[in-house]
């Protein structure tokens, strides 16, 4: 008798394999948790991968300062629920330090200096290696990038000059002061995502479900007010029943109207859209290569 | 919902980046946005969309007009999960096309209808063959610039069938296509009423997943979990992957390279117990005795015969910039296994003309070139053939100044 195994059973056992990789290969890992419902997926892989043990590695989060109030409770409760370490690097350190400016501007965003407290926290807690949470569907950089993506001692990325990645093989072997970024999701999808977050039944923020929210139009979009943006008297405020697809800062994430209230609902949601999931993310806009940019300085 | 993984590979210009971009557009998996981005740009042809640039991802890709570097793309239908592998056709980037075919179950080699069977035909055929994808698909593009010509597809098929008589494709599939103009993409073609097989989509979607062989039972051990918390503070588990073949509860298992023999207690998969692991799960086991197991062992079923050695031949396609060097400290990562090594002799190389191994005198092995060598490895290590299993007959040799993944190794023999 065989057993049938499902296209979400051989993405977890991939990613599981993956993270049990960089236990194997690292001297000092760190999970990069964002409280995206990416990160929370890989935290699930996590505990697929490691328990009943401990997690070989701390969990980091890079704080901007311009979080979401749900996303931050969200994830003080997890890390009590699951008994891990986190680690908090704080952009406002940063800027308080002098090593990142703020932006300014209406939409003042955090996104690019969130790379310069990522790659100080690197450099204080010695890591090795990062695991993050991106996919390859989501950008068309991301797409280029290997599972393991090895960073110089800049954070930087060589897009030209990637290994040769074959098989199930990662060489994550390195030089000193270089770091790895490590993907278990590389070869998931959006919808991939959902399935499982769903099959596992996992609990997100609730941000991600429909809600009322006072909005912002801004450039076709609509973003949720707060007090990290400039708010002038010509803007029309609205209250609107919204949810996020994505997860970024406060400043740079914009919300879609939706009544999706619970995961059957996202997953319909996106199974039909046509729009992408980071065309929410303000961050992107700025050129068509914004991303392989960032990424080439340190950016995950 | 199954799986299926593909690349797709040409020469320059065959317009691979466009098929992908072809499949994408018309299986409606292309966001709005990226369509309104491409719908911007110069078109190409009679007004077509250059659906090249949804797969053309780096900036230097896009400002020269050609693929560096291998893409991933995602796309499902009702019945199946693809991930396609959109790989180089330059010469000079055939390490990012066998990065990109590995693991595929299915390949897609482009021919331009106008040139037919050209080297890079020859090498990617090769290479697929070599690295025993199961499938090829051979898609005859550009068929709108010969008049969507019988006679001419049928030279092509010919070619390529005196080609391709010694490789070993489970399965073959030609088909003619433009995908500029989207014929025998998803919709089988008006213009060619004399093709009677289906269009690509539906090959993708309707045929078996044919996997590439793997025989015997191989577990390759990762990691160790011990919690050393105080209600299990004698808790082993082993945490790997289950390469081939399957294991139960009260299997008797051989530990490689230490040959002790062990029986396993529990089996954990998905954070569950679980009475049965299959090929391709990442589970953990643990064992009835306490015994010396680490990162790299692999178990066998106890009884299966398997063998040992640290003398291995292999065919070798090398990656690095740098020319392979002989009697120089490498690595073999293979499984999770990672030895020290020496490449002791280059014995044949590829000549590309007849697609056959000769001897040769020189030693000097370049990046992309592909040769016969012998390896010696410090310690011993489980010795399979690539073409018997896949998982475990495969390794990379990785530098050890550099740290670069030098070349891919498939084994073909064992010395000792």
């Amino acid at each position: 008798m065989s057993i049938l195994r499902s296209h979400l059973d051989y993405l977890e056992s991939e990613a599981v394999m993956i993270l049990r990789e960089v236990a194997g290969q690292f001297e000092r890992p760190a999970l990069l948790f964002s409280g995206g419902k990416d990160s929370i997926a890989i935290v699930k892989l996590a505990e697929k991968a490691f328990r009943p043990a401990k997690f070989p590695f701390p969990l980091v989060h890079v704080d901007t300062g311009h979080n979401f109030d749900e996303v931050i409770k969200y994830r003080d409760a997890m890390v009590a629920r699951i008994g891990e370490k986190l680690i908090v690097a704080s952009v406002e350190d940063s800027i308080r330090r002098g090593t990142a400016a703020e932006e300014k501007g209406k939409f003042p965003s955090r996104n690019a200096i969130q790379a310069v407290t990522l790659l100080e926290a690197i450099a204080e807690h010695r890591f090795d290696c990062c695991i993050g949470g991106a996919r390859r569907d989501e950008e068309k950089a991301r797409a280029k990038e290997r599972i393991f993506s090895v960073r110089d001692e800049f954070g930087g990325w060589d897009p030209k000059n990637q290994r040769p990645e074959l098989w199930h093989l990662y060489n994550g072997a390195i030089h000193h002061g270089e770091n790895v970024r490590v993907f278990p999701l590389s070869n998931w999808t959006e919808l991939d995502v959902w399935l499982y977050l769903k099959r596992e039944n996992v609990e997100l923020p609730s941000i991600y479900f429909s809600h009322e929210r006072e909005i912002i139009p801004y450039m076709g979009q609509i973003f949720p007010t707060s007090k990290f943006i400039a708010i002038d008297a010509n803007d029309r405020l609205e209250k609107k029943r919204v949810r996020f697809r994505t997860v970024g800062d406060m400043t740079c994430t914009a919300a879609m109207e939706s009544d999706a209230a619970d995961v059957d609902a996202i997953i319909e949601e996106v199974m039909t859209t046509r729009s992408a999931e980071r065309g929410a993310r303000l961050d992107d806009k700025r050129s068509e290569a914004a991303m392989e940019e960032r990424k080439k300085t340190g950016y995950f | 919902m199954d799986l299926m993984r593909v690349f797709t590979c040409g020469s320059v210009d065959d317009g691979k980046s466009t098929l992908i971009g072809r499949l994408l557009y018309d299986s409606k998996s292309i966001y709005r946005e990226h369509l309104d981005h491409i719908e911007g740009k110069d078109r190409v042809g009679d007004g077509e969309l250059n659906l090249a640039l949804l797969t053309d991802g780096l900036k230097a890709e896009r400002e020269q007009g050609i693929t560096i570097d291998v893409a991933y793309k995602y796309f499902s239908t009702p019945v199946r999960k693809f991930i396609i592998a959109d790989t180089p056709g330059h010469v000079q980037y055939t390490r990012n096309m066998v990065t990109g075919a590995s693991l595929a179950d299915t390949a897609i080699i482009l021919i331009d209808a106008r040139q037919g069977i050209l080297e890079q035909t020859r090498r990617h055929s090769f290479i697929s063959h070599l690295l025993r994808v199961p499938h090829l698909i051979v898609c005859v593009n550009k068929m709108d610039l010969v008049d969507f010509s019988e006679k001419r597809f049928a030279e092509i098929e010919n070619d390529f069938a005196a080609m391709a008589k010694n490789l070993s494709f489970r399965r073959t599939t030609l088909i003619p296509i433009s995908a500029l103009k989207g014929d025998n993409i998803v919709n089988a073609s008006a213009s060619m009423p004399w093709y009677k097989g289906k269009p690509l989509l539906k090959v993708l979607e309707e045929s078996e997943v044919l996997g590439k062989a793997a025989i015997g039972t191989r577990f390759t051990v990762q990691y160790v979990l011990r919690p050393q918390s105080t209600d299990l503070h004698d808790f082993r588990g082993f945490a790997g992957v289950l390469r081939s073949g399957e294991l139960k509860t009260g299997d008797k298992i051989k530990i490689s390279p230490s040959g002790n023999e062990a029986t396993i207690t529990a089996l954990q998969y998905s954070a569950q117990k679980t009475d049965v692991i299959t090929a391709g799960d990442s589970a953990v086991i643990e064992l009835d005795r306490d015994i010396d197991i680490s990162r790299g062992d692999i178990f066998t079923k106890a009884g299966e015969s398997t063998k040992e050695t640290s003398l291995i031949k292999a065919q070798l396609t090398h990656l690095d910039t740098q020319n392979l060097k002989l009697n120089y400290a490498y690595y073999l990562l293979c499984g999770s296994r990672k030895v020290k090594a020496m490449v002791k002799s280059v014995d044949a190389k590829l000549n590309l003309a007849d697609l056959s191994f000769a001897p040769t005198d020189s030693s000097a092995v370049q990046l992309n070139e592909i040769a016969e060598v012998t390896i010696k490895t410090a310690a011993p290590v489980l010795f399979d053939h690539y073409a018997d299993n896949w998982t475990t007959g495969a390794g990379v040799l990785i530098d050890s100044q550099t740290n670069m993944t030098a070349a891919a190794i498939m084994f073909i023999g064992a010395e000792n």
